[in-house]
């Protein structure tokens, strides 16, 4: 297996090498191109030409945002007289989301490579991981991977004789999905409850510890490598433009073949459910698909083709997010999925906003009452006007994904929720 | 693309540590190695929670004094980041925790029936521990392999694509591990 040169030839990067046997063992993972072209990075790169090169590239944030990487790395200023660190964001906590957890877990050397690569181009002498808390497994196989890296002078002080010197650490968050939030992290990261900080200042101009900070999503920073080894060019002929490279697709929910699945930007939503996922498990059209992670706005059977981009779902009325599709078949209850989507919005609201704290409980409690054949069609303008009132009128945007289930159950299926209402009548 | 399953290490409850909470010295040692990793000893906390939690089984009051003492850090900030995190406890709970998801994957997939089954099988409620302190069952949110739903957690082992008859195995084979 080897990503080819030709980008016509590209199916796959992120998970070029994640079915070889053991390639989470330096050994392994070396003699399938691992760390093959940092050398020539660290002798005959410099930073403005990495930069370029990424921003050639036209790869776009793979943890949600869709932000073009290069841009963010060129806004971190040089020469401040601090440090500037570079965070990967492993946190995955949006629902539906399981895409970085297999990189980790099943090939880690494509990450810290990544992270090196980064962080030569950065200037950066302190990296971190953060993964999520669950993710135990995935904790201890980084901590082995870059225990191997350490040993083999991937990392620490002078790199492989190029004298610069890079240390990585893993830092395991403990169960709270708004530390994906990249300045919730940054606070995480500094040993707080993770709040996410008014921007401006940005991250990249005051960060962790306020100093210049660069957060990038795991599989951005996989996509590194491949980049400068075939160069920014070749990433931006693979997928259409704007939206270039491949993607992994986090597929469940009513689906025969639920999992991970990376394919060139472009593909049609309806290509990857039934050609790779073996289709739904009841009727040939989904009753919703939510194409980027719960906090996505949902579609529905009429945008069952829309090509796999950030704009073609933008243009459809949604988000590509992190690429966590999931769907639902004409089984699925849309009154019981928005009650538990409120649930978990209510869960995790950090508390700081008003009208998130308040908004997400009240969200919870009228949905609730209306599962249970308890609401009354004054219920459904309650919801309507809190998950309106809520959305862009806070720090971050967890109120805007607490909204959207609720403002998409209403639109598409109010008959759905009438239904319920009627129940009481009954 | 496999991972393998195992019935995982029990919880270690020290229930009598309270009077005298102290880290061994090799915890000592290795907080000392962890410190430096980060610009400012705050960044440390959470790791050095997660050290006393595998150490005592759950965080007492004099355990996150303890913390605070070792850290130079005021203990409403230790309190402030456990009351945070919800993988944080304050209380102890059995020696296997089972964490059920049941969000949105996991929902489409039977998460609602399989914990309820659970439930059953245990004779508690969700958020509760069996009599005998071996089993608590908690709901909790995505748990990021909607891939493998329905996910159950126990003591931080992933079984993907969990059904009542796995689970019932799998209770079966905790039982025999710790002792009943």
């Amino acid at each position: 297996m080897a990503i080819p040169s030709d980008p016509k030839q590209v199916k796959q990067i992120c998970f070029d090498r994640i079915n070889i046997p053991d390639v989470n063992k330096l050994a392994v993972a070396r003699k399938h191109g691992a760390y093959e072209f940092l050398p020539t990075v660290l002798s005959e790169f410099d930073s403005a030409r990495i930069v370029d090169e990424m921003k050639t590239s036209g790869l776009r944030g793979r943890g949600g945002a869709g932000f073009p990487t290069g841009l963010k790395w060129s806004f971190v200023p040089r020469n401040t007289g601090k440090p500037t660190y570079l965070l990967c964001n492993a946190d995955e906590g949006e629902p539906g989301t399981f895409k970085d957890r297999d990189i980790m877990r099943f090939d880690p050397h494509l990450l810290i490579e990544g992270m090196i690569m980064s962080g030569f181009a950065l200037g950066v002498h302190d990296a971190y991981i953060y993964v999520r808390g669950e993710f135990l497994h995935e904790v201890n196989v980084l901590n082995a991977a870059i225990a191997e890296a350490y040993a083999a002078n991937l990392l620490g002080e002078d790199i492989l004789g190029s004298g610069y010197d890079m240390h990585l650490t893993v830092h395991r968050g403990a169960g709270a999905y708004i530390c994906g939030e990249e300045t919730a992290l940054i606070e995480s990261l500094e040993g707080k409850p993770g709040r996410p900080r008014f921007k401006p200042p940005f991250p990249a101009v005051e960060g962790f510890y306020r100093s210049p900070t660069v957060v990038n999503n795991v599989e951005t920073l996989a996509t590194v490598p491949a980049i400068l080894k075939f160069g920014g060019d070749w990433h931006a002929a693979i997928g259409v433009p704007n939206n270039t490279g491949c993607k992994i697709f986090s597929v469940s929910g009513h689906v025969n073949k639920a999992g991970n699945y990376e394919v060139p930007m472009g593909t049609s939503l309806k290509t990857l459910i039934e050609e790779q996922c073996g289709g739904l498990q009841h009727g040939s059209v989904p009753k919703v698909v939510i194409p980027g992670g719960s906090s996505t706005p949902w579609l529905t059977a009429e945008h069952y083709d829309t090509p796999l981009t950030y704009d073609a779902m933008m243009k459809a009325g949604s988000m590509l997010g992190s690429g966590a599709i999931i769907v639902m078949d004409e089984t699925a209850d849309v009154v019981a999925m928005t009650r538990r989507l409120a649930h978990f919005y209510a869960h995790e609201s950090c508390g700081q906003c008003t009208p998130c704290r308040e908004g997400t409980g009240w969200l919870e409690r009228v949905m609730t009452r209306v599962e249970n054949g308890q609401g009354t069609e004054e219920d459904m303008s309650v919801l309507s006007e809190a998950a309106t009132h809520m959305a862009g009128r806070t720090i971050c945007a967890l109120a805007d994904g607490a909204a959207a289930p609720i403002l998409s159950m209403l639109e598409h299926f109010p008959e759905d929720v009438r239904a319920r209402l009627l129940e009481k009548a009954a | 693309m496999s991972a393998d399953t195992v019935v995982p290490e029990m919880v270690r409850v020290e229930k009598d540590h309270s009077e005298k909470a102290c880290f061994s010295d090799d915890r000592l040692a290795e907080i000392e190695a962890l410190v430096k990793r980060y610009p400012s000893v705050q960044s440390a906390l959470m790791p050095v929670l997660y050290m006393a939690q595998e150490d005592y089984g759950y965080l007492s009051m004099d355990t996150q004094q303890m913390i605070a003492d070792v850290l130079g850090l005021r203990l409403m900030q230790v309190r402030e980041v456990v009351t945070f995190y919800t993988m944080f406890r304050e209380q102890p709970c059995g020696s296997y925790l089972l964490e059920v998801c049941t969000n949105a994957g996991c929902m489409l997939n039977g998460a609602n029936e399989l914990v309820a089954h659970m439930c059953e099988t245990l004779q508690i409620k969700i958020g509760e521990t069996t009599p005998d302190g071996m089993f608590t069952v908690i709901e909790v949110e995505c748990a990021g392999a909607c891939g493998g739903a329905p996910v159950v957690q126990v003591n931080n082992v992933y079984h993907e694509k969990a059904t009542a008859e796995s689970m019932d195995a799998l209770i079966a084979e905790c039982r025999t591990a710790g002792g009943q």
